[in-house]
């Protein structure tokens, strides 16, 4: 699958799209924007980061999209058709599935492995004989011996086994797409390597498309295809990973940038620091939501929403003002 | 917490345990057999009026001439079938409001909610009175009220606890595969609520048996069967305590005592095998 997308570098063709989805949670007569308008793409085989501090939407993003959380507005689409009935959202969750963060607590106690693994397969009504096989099989792919675990309760794993059968649940169903929202952010440092490999053996094996939520930047860049910065319920930047890391374009992607950390005697350079919290998202800033915090901040920030716009680079584009060529610039330069 | 090897060794590793595994075993079997290892039939009257304990009456007869022994063996099956029954009933009840309540939340919970505070609020034992006086008395009457009274508490446990059982991202990924309510509440929700209703459960015996026992005390039980509590109630209305026939009071009233404790004490040695902080406390 991802020989054939190879030579046509899958413009166009998509696994998923989102389109503008909002998201509002209403609480004491307040609303909160947890998605702002959010619009990404998903390509078949691609690993997608989505990147952000806590409290930005990464993982009302995730849930949004498997119809987990109500939307206000906004559409999901699967191969380029709009996911609306029944029957669409039902070949949705059969097609992509996903993987929680906690493995202590997306395992039913009271379940054996086995259960817990053939569960997807009892509720969307996979033949009975069909069940054994294809546990094994997912099993086998997260390196999991199933006749060794199969028979075990969650209690008499490790946090990293505990992931392994969480990956498994989400394989058995061959989906074509897997959302993985911080998958390793509870694991120790050296599971969390191995469950990596896990996921990206996938992707490359199965042509299994990922899409990876996670605040931790530098895993992102060495993981990821492609990249999404998002802040305040809405997608800031996005394009190739390299791109994106190597020369970010929004300010707000430039301090992130500059805040990893990085093995230099005597520093790595410049470091911008943000400057105050993530503003609530019941009160979100009037026009550029970042314009409060933002280092370069010019005269019409403060009244004019930005869209993404191309950068330069092919597929980056940046919610900023400064690539605005609509928008006169303070300075000639960018 | 590993499994039923956990709960044998509460069971049968603590003098509590033992003694509410022992306590309960041996009313059980008289419960069960009591009618035939009864040395006298409970109701027949004799002309040897309040004796006291003799080799013929070993805790002596009653203001009828019955043999107070005979009719502690037999009272023994009422206690304790009113006191599991209502329990039953009560956690079958208690545990369908919670289930209801805490998972579809909305409407249904706020009125299963004010229902709920009804019944805890109201106190139970006039309620009971009153329902057992305009029902007539008899042992499927006793349960029933004893029962629907006492679920309350027992629903907001369950409630409490499938709240936070619904957010847990099991119960999450099932409905990700699109998994049905009945199958969610089947396969995630009640099997780690159980042990909760269990625990809980048991300790509704201890109060179903003592509501038993103050009910026919009043004079509100089965008039055609012994209990302890009618025991109690004959020998207080025929002035048996002012007359100093204390075997015709103490054996009954000492039953209901060590049964109760025996019952509470299983109930709080469950309740401290799932909620393990409870163990630090003690």
């Amino acid at each position: 699958m991802s020989e054939i997308q190879g030579g046509e570098i899958g413009m166009g063709e998509t696994l998923m799209s989102v389109s503008d989805v909002e998201v509002r949670f209403e609480a004491r007569r307040r609303t909160a924007r947890a998605l702002d308008g959010v619009s990404l793409e998903w390509r078949p085989g691609e690993i997608l980061g989505v990147v952000g501090e806590s409290g930005c939407g990464k993982s009302t993003l995730a849930r949004a999209m498997l119809g987990l959380q109500p939307t206000t507005a906004g559409q999901l689409s699967l191969s380029g058709g709009v996911v609306s009935s029944k029957d669409e959202q039902r070949a949705l969750r059969m097609r992509v599935q996903m993987i929680f963060q906690d493995p202590y607590q997306s395992l039913n106690p009271r379940q054996r492995v086995a259960a817990i693994v053939t569960e997807p397969l009892k509720v969307q009504g996979v033949p009975k004989e069909e069940h054994d096989g294809r546990v094994r099989r997912a099993m086998s792919d997260v390196g999991l011996d199933p006749e060794r675990y199969l028979d075990r309760y969650p209690h008499q794993l490790s946090g990293g086994q505990r992931q392994r059968v969480a990956i498994a649940t989400a394989l058995v169903l061959d989906p074509d797409g897997l959302i993985c929202d911080e998958p390793v952010s509870m694991l120790d440092a050296s599971v969390r390597a191995q469950i990596l490999k896990v996921l990206v053996g996938l992707q490359k094996e199965r042509g299994l498309a990922l899409i990876f939520i996670t605040h931790d930047l530098s895993l992102a860049w060495s993981l990821c295809d492609r990249i999404a910065v998002m802040y305040l319920g809405r997608v800031v930047e996005e394009g190739d990973a390299a791109d994106v890391i190597e020369r970010p374009r929004h300010p707000y992607t430039q301090a992130l940038v500059t805040a990893i950390p990085v093995a230099v005697p005597g520093g790595g350079g410049r470091r911008e620091l943000l400057k105050g919290e993530l503003p609530d998202p019941t009160a979100v800033p009037p026009g550029c939501r970042f314009h409060p915090r933002c280092p370069r901040r010019f005269e019409p920030c403060d009244r004019v929403d930005p869209e993404l716009v191309e950068t330069g680079a092919p597929g980056q584009r940046a919610a900023c003002l400064l690539y605005d060529p609509t928008v006169a610039r303070p300075d000639g330069g960018g | 917490m590993s499994g039923e090897r956990g709960v044998r060794e509460l069971l049968l590793g603590t003098w509590r345990g033992r003694f509410g595994i022992a306590v309960l075993a041996l009313t059980v079997f008289v419960a069960a057999f009591g009618g035939l290892l009864a040395p006298y039939d409970p109701y027949a009257s004799s002309t040897d009026v309040l004796e006291p304990p003799s080799w013929s009456h070993i805790l002596g007869t009653t203001e009828n001439g019955s043999d107070v022994f005979s009719q502690l063996l037999v009272g023994t099956r009422v206690s304790v079938v009113v006191g599991f029954a209502a329990a039953l009933i009560s956690a079958v009840v208690g545990s369908i409001v919670g289930l209801a309540g805490g998972y579809f939340g909305g409407w249904t919970d706020r009125i299963l909610d004010a229902f709920e505070n009804w019944f805890l609020v109201i106190p139970t034992l006039p309620l009971m009175i009153v329902l057992a006086r305009v029902l007539s008395p008899s042992l499927t009457v006793l349960i029933a009220v004893i029962g629907l009274t006492s679920w309350a508490g027992t629903g907001r446990i369950v409630r409490a606890q499938v709240l936070t059982l619904r957010e847990r991202p099991f119960v999450e990924r099932a409905r990700a595969l699109g998994a049905g309510d009945t199958y969610i509440i089947r396969t995630h929700i009640l099997p780690n609520t159980l042990p909760l209703i269990f625990a809980n459960t048991v300790l509704i015996v201890a109060v179903a048996i003592l509501s038993e026992a103050a009910l026919a005390f009043l004079g509100l039980g089965d008039p055609t069967r012994i209990s302890w509590g009618t025991m109690l109630e004959n020998a207080f209305s025929s002035g048996a305590p002012s007359a100093g026939a204390w075997w015709y009071v103490v054996p009954p009233g000492l039953c209901i005592t060590i049964l109760v404790l025996a019952v509470s004490l299983l109930g709080f040695l469950f309740e401290e095998y799932i909620n393990p902080r409870l163990r630090e406390a003690t």
